[in-house]
């Protein structure tokens, strides 16, 4: 694997890996590390350094829903300006144009049930270009960003193998 | 020893076999023991990988118990498997057909059936130090004179090393590449110095490579795969290391027809067959494992990486090219590998293995292996240099 890509994978499994650290693991000089990812970061490839919590553990109640959203396109209105539309609410999480049955996933993130579905009908809905949308609310998640968030895999090996 | 007595009558023969009283206790047990109640250890004694069987194999063998295929298979295992295994090895240079492949319970059955297979009581076995633990127990148990061969410092095998044995007989000699506890592998050039050296021995390979998949400098390359060679050596290998796959116990011998049709009249009576279970999850590893073997993989050779330059730090380590392990020289804190080991353990609580476990030459190095994840290992270096800067 090169070098650049490697370290874009490993920022992207642990992004408070410092340079000094990956340096050694990849057996690079750290300044070139340093260079390669300070490149990316005013490419816009990297784009932020987040991390992945677990709210349900952290007993702070966050409702999301994920809205399946249908659209009727015109010759001014185009894919992409309807989801840029929809993506500039700060309520919105993601959204993503799809295959399938319908165009739009949107996942929205609220306080409550009633919030979201305020949001969805005063500010979703009512999008000209909007034809319908079907709100499936989020009961809970097994794995997020490939971490799996349930109790998995402990070590069981024996203490001294040869 | 006093004489038991059965219907009046005294048992005058040896009680037990008497090769397997002379087999010493294994130097890793006391260790094992000293660990034991011993919280907060962190292990780099663990000579298998710290991943699970990837969740893709491990489901494939659920759905197969869940179908109900639970029987024996053939002797020589499951033919899909041999297919595949015969088709997988040319990457490390060896043409074979399915006929020269049969199914283990593992490499360590391997070796065993290959020892017994060739060696008559008394004929002459070498093998190479630091090495694996099994080979000179096993050798010893299938009757052969078992010759050490110290490679330390640099653990490298070279012709003279070898050719010096001309003439005394050598029926065998067993390689481990990429090397357990060493990490030091061979490159194509010097598989071909030491084939010229078995060549003017004229005696058999017996060539362990289950640390292949795991080789970090070069690509592994069989002794197999050497002109002429193929007819003087077996190949062991498995998907313990690789494949993460300890826990199943399945591997695998290349050899020609009449080595393999030898091992596997020993292996119809003491195994019959490997698991039926395992050997489906090593069809699918071979099928669709490629992509966790090079996660796995890449991940070793970064803590490889990390691990020895910190190592170096404190001590002369040679650079493994493969498998999972470091094998410092401990000598400069004056101790030997089993002191400082002993220490390590009872003053920092990190497990590592004297080396004097995979022969005598070993004595002055411990290993350490780095199948931990890189957060353990930081803490295990840092306690090390605490440890010998505190001597």
């Amino acid at each position: 694997m090169n070098h650049e890509i490697e370290i874009l994978r490993l920022l992207e499994n642990n992004s408070r890996l410092d340079s000094a650290e990956i340096a050694e693991m990849l057996n690079v000089d750290r300044g070139e590390v340093e260079r390669i990812i300070r490149k990316f970061e005013d490419d816009g490839v990297i784009l932020r350094y987040k991390a992945i919590i677990d709210w349900e553990k952290a007993g702070v109640e966050e409702v999301y829903a994920i809205i399946d959203v249908r659209v009727n396109l015109t010759r001014e209105k185009g894919y992409d300006d309807i989801a840029k539309r929809i993506a500039k609410f700060p309520e919105v999480h993601a959204v993503r144009l799809v295959s399938g049955d319908y165009d739009f996933q949107v996942v929205v993130k609220g306080k409550s049930l009633k919030e979201i579905s305020f949001f969805i009908a005063e500010k979703i809905s009512t999008i000209p270009e909007v034809r319908d949308t079907v709100t499936h609310f989020l009961l809970r998640t097994y794995k997020e960003e490939g971490v799996i968030l349930f109790e998995d895999d402990e070590d069981r090996r024996l203490a001294i193998v040869p | 020893m006093r004489m038991m007595r059965t219907g009046g009558l005294q048992l005058s023969r040896d009680r037990l076999n008497i090769r397997v009283l002379e087999l010493k206790p294994s130097g890793i047990r006391r260790f094992f023991e000293l660990i034991i109640g011993r919280e907060d250890v962190i292990s780099l004694g663990v000579g298998e990988p710290d991943f699970s069987v990837p969740w893709r194999i491990r489901e494939e063998m659920i759905y197969s118990l869940e179908k109900g295929i639970t029987s024996y298979t053939s002797n020589y295992g499951l033919m899909e498997l041999r297919e595949a295994i015969s088709e997988y090895y040319r990457k490390f240079g060896v043409e074979a057909s399915h006929e020269n492949v049969f199914i283990t319970t593992g490499v360590s059955e391997g070796i065993d059936l290959a020892l017994r297979a060739i060696i008559n009581p008394g004929e002459k076995v070498l093998v190479p130090e630091p090495t694996y633990v099994s080979y000179q127990p096993l050798a010893h148990l299938a009757g052969a004179d078992v010759i050490s061969l110290p490679t330390d410092p640099d653990f490298r095998l070279s012709y003279d090393d070898l050719v010096k044995y001309r003439g005394q007989n050598i029926k065998a000699i067993m390689l481990n590449y990429p090397n357990n506890p060493t990490g030091v592998s061979l490159k194509k050039r010097e598989v071909e110095e030491i084939a010229d050296a078995v060549n003017e021995l004229d005696c058999f390979v017996i060539s362990d490579e289950i640390y292949g998949e795991l080789s970090y400098n070069f690509r592994h390359f069989s002794m197999a795969g050497l002109e002429g060679m193929f007819e003087r050596t077996v190949v062991l290998n498995g998907f313990s290391k690789g494949f993460a796959m300890t826990g199943m116990r399945v591997g695998y011998v290349i050899a020609p027809e009449e080595i393999l049709d030898a091992m596997v009249k020993i292996h119809q009576y003491s195994m019959l067959c490997a698991p039926v279970t395992a050997q489906i999850g090593a069809l699918e590893a071979l099928k669709n494992g490629d992509e966790e073997l090079e996660r796995m993989r890449s991940e070793y050779m970064r803590r490889r990486n990390f691990f020895v330059r910190r190592l170096r730090d404190i001590f002369d380590v040679v650079m493994p090219d493969g498998a999972f392990y470091a094998f410092p020289n401990v000598s400069s804190t004056g101790l030997t590998g089993e002191e400082f080991a002993e220490k390590l353990l009872l003053e920092k609580d990190v497990a590592v293995v004297p080396g004097d476990a995979f022969g005598e030459c070993g004595k002055n190095y411990v290993r350490c292996a780095y199948a931990v994840s890189m957060e353990k290992l930081k803490i295990a270096v840092e306690r090390m240099e605490e440890l010998v800067n505190s001597i």
